[in-house]
């Protein structure tokens, strides 16, 4: 959204010129908030009202300004953004300004630009001869670029909560308890995984190894199978675990038909890495028939992507996990772009870590059995993720037996 | 007794076009010109007031429509800052004139247009200011602030009636002669919000300029045309006296333009 502030004086609320500004605004498809407004006592004063007006469009907010200007509206002019230089690679300047996930703008030589990504807990850098304003951590920042600092110049656009029908947004707050009934949640959860796919949205699943643990296997390949993955992000257990399921049967050893420790089960996890290892990456024990079931198996027969980041306890790890985290981080940022739903199940760790990098426009779904997991996710002040307190296996299997329906 | 101001049609013709009544091609009939001209003259003169006369200057035609020179209450005279080139020479010489005739002229900054008692008629308590066509809404902020009233801003949406003195015309007992039409639909509200006997001018009878009328007391002095509102206007006790205008109406005028009060307040608040 791009805006100006405007300020209307004068007998604005007798002339009825108050009530004709922001019916025009709505008329021409954009949108207000009243700043400030201070109404005359007596009969004689003259009111003020300073309106913040925005449109989708550059062209659409100039027009509706210069026919506000016709009935006495003034722009206010907007202060530039203050810069200065990265004192060396890697280090933000003193009092830098610490993006958020939401939409923001910046103002340069008078004009608005847009920072992209919308991306959370970085510093703005701008590029003057581009125009551009870019959103950049720490070890993306070399020594003189000019970089954002203080708050002026910077206008930040929440997400607003939905009014034009009744979403599952709409009651995103206090979902998360055990005894509010999953039924509808998951309901609503599935009617946003199928507008985010009908608007041509990416889904990202993001998922821990209880997927696997909980014996959420089949529901989840279900789900890739029905088209509603487009990216899975997770570490290196879930991929470990799905695929050691896939060969015998087992997570951590323990059989999952039976619940029972399998004999020398314990040694199946190593066995399982060694395996992929062999046959070069997982996508390569897919396509040589090595692996043949699982959700790694269905990721790779379906073109769903997939980045797996590494940490400190992981076993092996599998080819596939990239163990710089920064790079990672990277890998995932790359990806993201596009994702307008992501579905969190059963990871803290990589939860928190996507959720830091998507913008607030992402709609989240967050599924854990651990309440603060769901908790410590839903509050992170967007309106936009939904928490659900469950165990995976009945989440999953009644989610894609939704979708599927 | 009421003081009005007029200015001799010495030069008046149709010389520019800067309305949708003025065509060059379409000339004022002098010796027309001048008898209904003196006709006004002659009918203000009979109804108890006394009439100044600006000089009229060559090259300046439209220095006859002396309702656009600017607005006096009591001894301030706010000139007008005309919108078009073709006016803004009249200014400094109805200023010099009313400097000489003992008003303080108080000027309006230069880049908000205001075109004077035809763009701000006083109702009651209130100063009714058309804007958009000739005076700009800001430059009714900057006349509120000097003379300390409530103005209500009102935008005028059909070209044919650029000023509010063309489509709107306060009457003594609180009400006013008026044509909604050539409002938007808030200013029409906020009319109808601060007067309450409103008399809606036919459209037929609106083109003729019948709410360009000047009204002295009881006595309205108005254009040929409408026999309706004068049967309104009768019923209600006025006296109508109706003019021949035909040849100022080529400029899109007529006795109310033609006419300024000295003043037409003598206190902005009442």
């Amino acid at each position: 959204m791009f805006s100006e502030t405007v300020v209307l004086r004068g007998h604005i609320i007798d002339s009825l010129i108050l009530p004709k500004v922001l019916d025009q605004i709505l008329t021409q498809g954009g949108d207000f908030k009243i700043g400030e407004i201070k109404i005359g006592q007596n009969r004689v004063d003259q009111s003020y009202a300073r309106i913040e007006v925005s449109a989708s469009t550059h062209e659409a907010l100039d027009d509706i300004v210069l026919r506000l200007r016709q009935h006495g509206a003034e722009v206010i002019e907007k202060a530039d953004v203050q810069l200065a230089p990265a004192p060396a690679d890697g280090v933000f300047p003193k009092d830098f300004y610490v993006t958020t996930n939401q939409q923001t703008f910046i103002t340069l030589d008078g004009a608005e630009i847009e920072v992209h990504p919308a991306l959370m807990d970085c510093a703005i850098v701008i590029d003057r001869s581009a125009r551009r304003a870019t959103a950049r951590k720490f070890h993306e920042v070399s020594r003189g670029m000019e970089i954002v600092i203080g708050h002026q110049g910077i206008k930040v656009v929440p997400v607003q909560r939905s009014t034009s029908h009744t979403a599952v947004f709409e009651f995103m707050s206090t979902n998360i308890s055990l005894e509010k009934p999953k039924s509808g949640v998951i309901r609503e959860m599935a009617t946003e995984l199928k507008r985010a796919r009908k608007e041509g949205g990416k889904i990202l699943v993001v998922a821990g190894p209880a997927v696997v643990h909980s014996g959420a296997v089949p529901h989840l390949e279900r789900l890739i199978e029905l088209g509603y993955v487009d990216l899975l992000f997770g570490g290196n257990a879930i991929a470990l675990h799905d695929i050691e399921n896939a060969f015998f049967g087992t997570s951590l050893g323990i059989n999952l038909e039976r619940g029972s420790l399998a004999e020398r089960g314990h040694e199946n996890q190593m066995r399982a890495i060694n395996i992929i290892r062999e046959a070069g990456s997982i996508s390569r024990a897919v396509e040589t028939g090595v692996l043949k079931s699982g959700i790694m198996a269905a990721c790779v027969r379906h073109g769903v992507e997939f980045v797996l980041a590494g940490s400190i306890r992981d076993d092996g790890p599998l080819p596939e996990v990239i163990t710089d985290t920064l790079a990672a981080q990277d890998a995932m940022r790359e990806k993201i772009t596009g994702v307008t739903a992501a579905l969190m199940m059963g990871t803290m760790l990589h939860s928190m870590a996507v959720a830091n990098l998507l913008p607030a426009t992402v709609k989240t779904l967050c599924v854990d059995v651990n309440p603060a997991a769901v908790s410590k996710l839903t509050d992170r002040g967007s309106f936009q993720s939904l928490g659900l307190v469950s165990d995976l296996d009945p989440f999953l299997r009644e989610l894609t037996a939704t979708l599927a329906r | 007794m009421r003081q009005l101001l007029l200015c001799p049609p010495d030069y008046y013709g149709i010389e520019y076009e800067i309305n949708p009544w003025m065509s060059r091609a379409r000339g004022a009939d002098t010796p027309l010109v001048q008898a209904q001209w003196k006709g006004l003259f002659e009918t203000l003169s009979k109804l108890d007031c006394k009439i100044e006369l600006v000089p009229p200057r060559p090259k300046l035609p439209d220095m006859v429509f002396t309702a656009n020179a600017g607005l006096t209450v009591g001894h301030r005279f706010i000139p007008s800052n005309f919108r078009h080139v073709e006016r803004s020479g009249e200014a400094p010489h109805f200023a010099r004139w009313m400097e000489e005739h003992g008003y303080e002229i108080v000027w309006l900054p230069k880049e908000l247009y205001f075109e004077g008692e035809g763009d701000a008629l006083f109702g009651g308590d209130v100063l009714f200011c058309g804007y958009k066509f000739r005076s700009d809404i800001n430059s009714h902020r900057a006349v509120a602030d000097i003379l300390g009233c409530l103005v209500i801003s009102v935008e005028l949406v059909d070209p044919r009636f650029y000023h509010i003195d063309t489509c709107f015309c306060p009457l003594p007992d609180g009400g006013a002669i008026w044509f909604p039409e050539a409002f938007d639909e808030y200013g029409q509200r906020a009319i109808r919000d601060h007067l309450h006997d409103l008399i809606d001018v036919a459209p037929e009878e609106a083109a003729h300029f019948s709410c360009n009328a000047v009204v002295l007391d009881r006595d309205i002095v108005l254009p040929e045309g409408a026999p309706k509102l004068v049967a309104t206007l009768r019923d209600r006790g006025y006296i109508c006296h109706e003019l021949p205008m035909t040849e100022f109406l080529k400029a899109g005028g007529a006795c109310k333009c033609l006419t300024m009060f000295l003043p037409q307040r003598e206190k902005a608040a009442l």
